[in-house]
């Protein structure tokens, strides 16, 4: 699954907010804390970031790769309620350059039980995904 | 070496970009700086290594060759071959993707290149400024040239209505109410196929007498509230509900394919349903690979031609069964490497436990022998069910066989564009063909119902609105 926006603001800005894999509950609408386990520094590869969502629900998820040069992170989930597996998300900004804003994009992959499938493409492409980029577009404005 | 990297948002669908942008020939129509362009040595646009040889407004002439193009990725690569200006191993990439949140496009474009020293920066500031922005600039505009949205007012519309459930006479040419939907289409060509005439006779009840009845047509967007059509745009659809056969119809625009030019109207009607249906079964329902053996049933029909022609283009081993010598020898000319003859589904004989896949439009009265010739680990694909619906199936364990029912509208529901793209392609690589035998005017659909079910027909019947 796939989603994709554009934020009004450079990509520097936009990066320097997303790049932080401990910082969700500061732009996400829907993390209420997070923190990094085993003390690692939180941009250091195969970090684990282990967050409670405002539901309640515990999400543990690996820090796979970080490029400040493309403006890149990929993470995989170890352990959540979702119900998925070999989940990998990847989060990428473009600058475009007329008008100096940033294409944002959002991807995952994952297996789950075929009949989970729409909901769960539908609850994280927008539920997360989409939620996530408006919340950054208005904090960003 | 120079780099030059331009993006900017398109306030259009991916598609509608993508469809001017892919043809490497479209630049003197929408690009303020280019002039004249043509593509050398008539080849088709989008063939890659074509040439186009083009003048910019300025003077300055120059020939590009098209490096790689993908439908999939919406990228294009291209590299000047010469030029009257001085750039040298010059490469460019035109990447579009789609931006979910609000049906607009990413588009970036890149290239690099060598310029005499000294001369960097004014050639860095004529391709991305002069070129590139200009062009994101013009296509937008161009892409508007169909001026505001047009909101679809309500027009007359004429259309065939089953006035009940019956014999060919139920159909009748009446005033329909006017249309009301995201999309308005003048309709040009309509297709007839037989779910018509089982919809007509109550078998599958879709609709409920009196209305329109007809599942495809092809025509012309009048008015579109949908930012991915507008008026001029030739588009074609096979969807539920019925009620194809009429002059005018509004749609979703969710159900509606753009036409490439290389697809007349006629060919879009005879195909969309057929033609997908093939696509979905040959490569969603089961993926034919090289070697596979098919069985097709009615190989000499709508569905069955077009199954053994794709067949055989994937390297399948295509077993046809038909009910006349006639019908074998056209089944032969299409791709079926053997043919059975048979009036009351008798087949096994021959085939027993050999078919990798069973395409079954047949039903009940064909059901033991498929099982019968189905090899272990086969697929037993169930689309159809023309002598009857199935009471019930084999016991496919005693093969390890897997069992499908497909249905068209589950498949389009989520790849719709895909697959009329896939179908359009293959009918312009000659993988596929349509025919179209016989046209009757709308008024006529009567006529038409009754040579169809006469089975005095091959090939696809159309009304013409």
């Amino acid at each position: 699954m796939y989603t994709s926006s554009v934020i009004d603001a450079p990509a520097d800005r936009v990066w320097a907010q997303v790049r932080d894999f401990n910082g969700l509950p500061k732009w996400t609408p829907f993390v209420a804390e997070s923190r990094i386990e085993s003390n690692m520094p939180a941009d250091k590869i195969g970090c684990v970031r282990n967050f409670r969502l405002k539901d309640g629900g515990v999400i543990r998820e690996q820090l796979l790769t970080l490029s400040d040069y493309d403006y890149q992170c990929s993470y995989s989930i170890l352990e959540s309620p979702m119900g998925v597996d070999n989940y990998v998300a990847t989060l990428k900004l473009t600058p475009v350059t007329d008008g100096n804003k940033t294409f944002a994009e959002w991807w995952a992959e994952f297996d789950c039980a075929p009949e989970k499938e729409r909901e769960l493409a539908h609850n994280i492409g927008q539920g997360v995904f989409q939620a996530a980029f408006d919340s950054l577009k208005q904090k960003l404005r | 070496m120079i780099r030059v990297r331009r993006s900017a948002v398109i306030d259009a669908p991916v598609e509608r970009v993508w469809a001017v942008l892919r043809d490497f020939n479209s630049h003197s129509a929408w690009h303020p700086a280019v002039g004249d362009s043509r593509i050398e040595r008539d080849e088709p646009s989008d063939q890659v290594g074509c040439v186009r040889n083009f003048f910019l407004k300025d003077g300055n002439h120059i020939r590009e060759q098209l490096l790689a193009l993908s439908d999939r990725d919406y990228v294009s690569t291209y590299c000047i071959l010469d030029a009257t200006l001085p750039m040298k191993n010059y490469v460019a990439t035109v990447q579009l993707k789609r931006i979910t949140d609000g049906e607009r496009t990413f588009w970036h474009w890149e290239s690099t290149f060598d310029v005499p020293k000294g001369r960097e920066r004014e050639f860095e500031q004529l391709v991305g400024g002069g070129v590139y922005e200009t062009g994101f600039a013009a296509l937008a505009r161009y892409l508007n040239g169909g001026g505001p949205r047009v909101r679809p007012q309500a027009v007359e519309s004429q259309g065939v209505v089953a006035t009940g459930f019956g014999g060919p006479e139920v159909l009748q040419l009446r005033k329909l109410e006017k249309p009301r939907g995201e999309v308005l289409i003048r309709q040009t060509a309509i297709g007839v196929n037989y779910i018509d005439v089982y919809i007509r006779k109550g078998l599958y009840r879709m609709i409920e007498p009196p209305a329109p009845i007809g599942m495809e047509a092809a025509g012309v967007v009048v008015a579109s509230e949908s930012s991915r059509f507008r008026p001029g745009d030739r588009v074609a659809y096979a969807c539920t509900p019925p009620g194809a056969y009429a002059t005018m119809r509004a749609l979703p625009a969710r159900d509606l394919v753009l036409l490439p030019d290389y697809i007349n109207d006629e060919t879009a009607a005879a195909v969309m349903l057929k033609g997908m249906t093939a696509e979905y079964l040959l490569h969603r329902t089961h993926r034919v690979r090289p070697g596979d053996v098919l069985l097709v049933h009615a190989a000499a029909g709508g569905v069955g031609l077009l199954l053994c022609q794709w067949a055989k283009a994937l390297g399948a081993r295509v077993i046809g069964t038909v009910s006349s010598e006639e019908k074998a020898a056209l089944a032969r000319a299409n791709g079926c490497d053997q043919v059975i003859v048979t009036r009351d589904y008798r087949f096994a004989g021959e085939m027993k436990h050999k078919a990798d896949v069973i395409y079954d439009g047949l039903g009940q009265a064909a059901a033991r022998e498929n099982f019968e010739a189905l090899a272990l680990r086969g697929h037993w694909v169930s689309y159809g069910q023309a002598s009857g619906p199935h009471e019930s199936f084999p016991d496919l364990t005693t093969k390890s066989g897997t069992l499908s029912r497909p249905v068209l509208f589950h498949y389009t529901a989520d790849h719709l564009q895909e697959m009329a793209g896939n179908v359009f392609r293959a009918l312009k690589d000659g993988v596929i063909r349509a025919e179209v035998r016989q046209r009757y005017p709308l008024g006529a659909a009567a006529d038409a119902h009754r040579d169809l079910e006469a089975r005095r027909t091959t090939g696809q019947l159309l009304l013409l609105a």
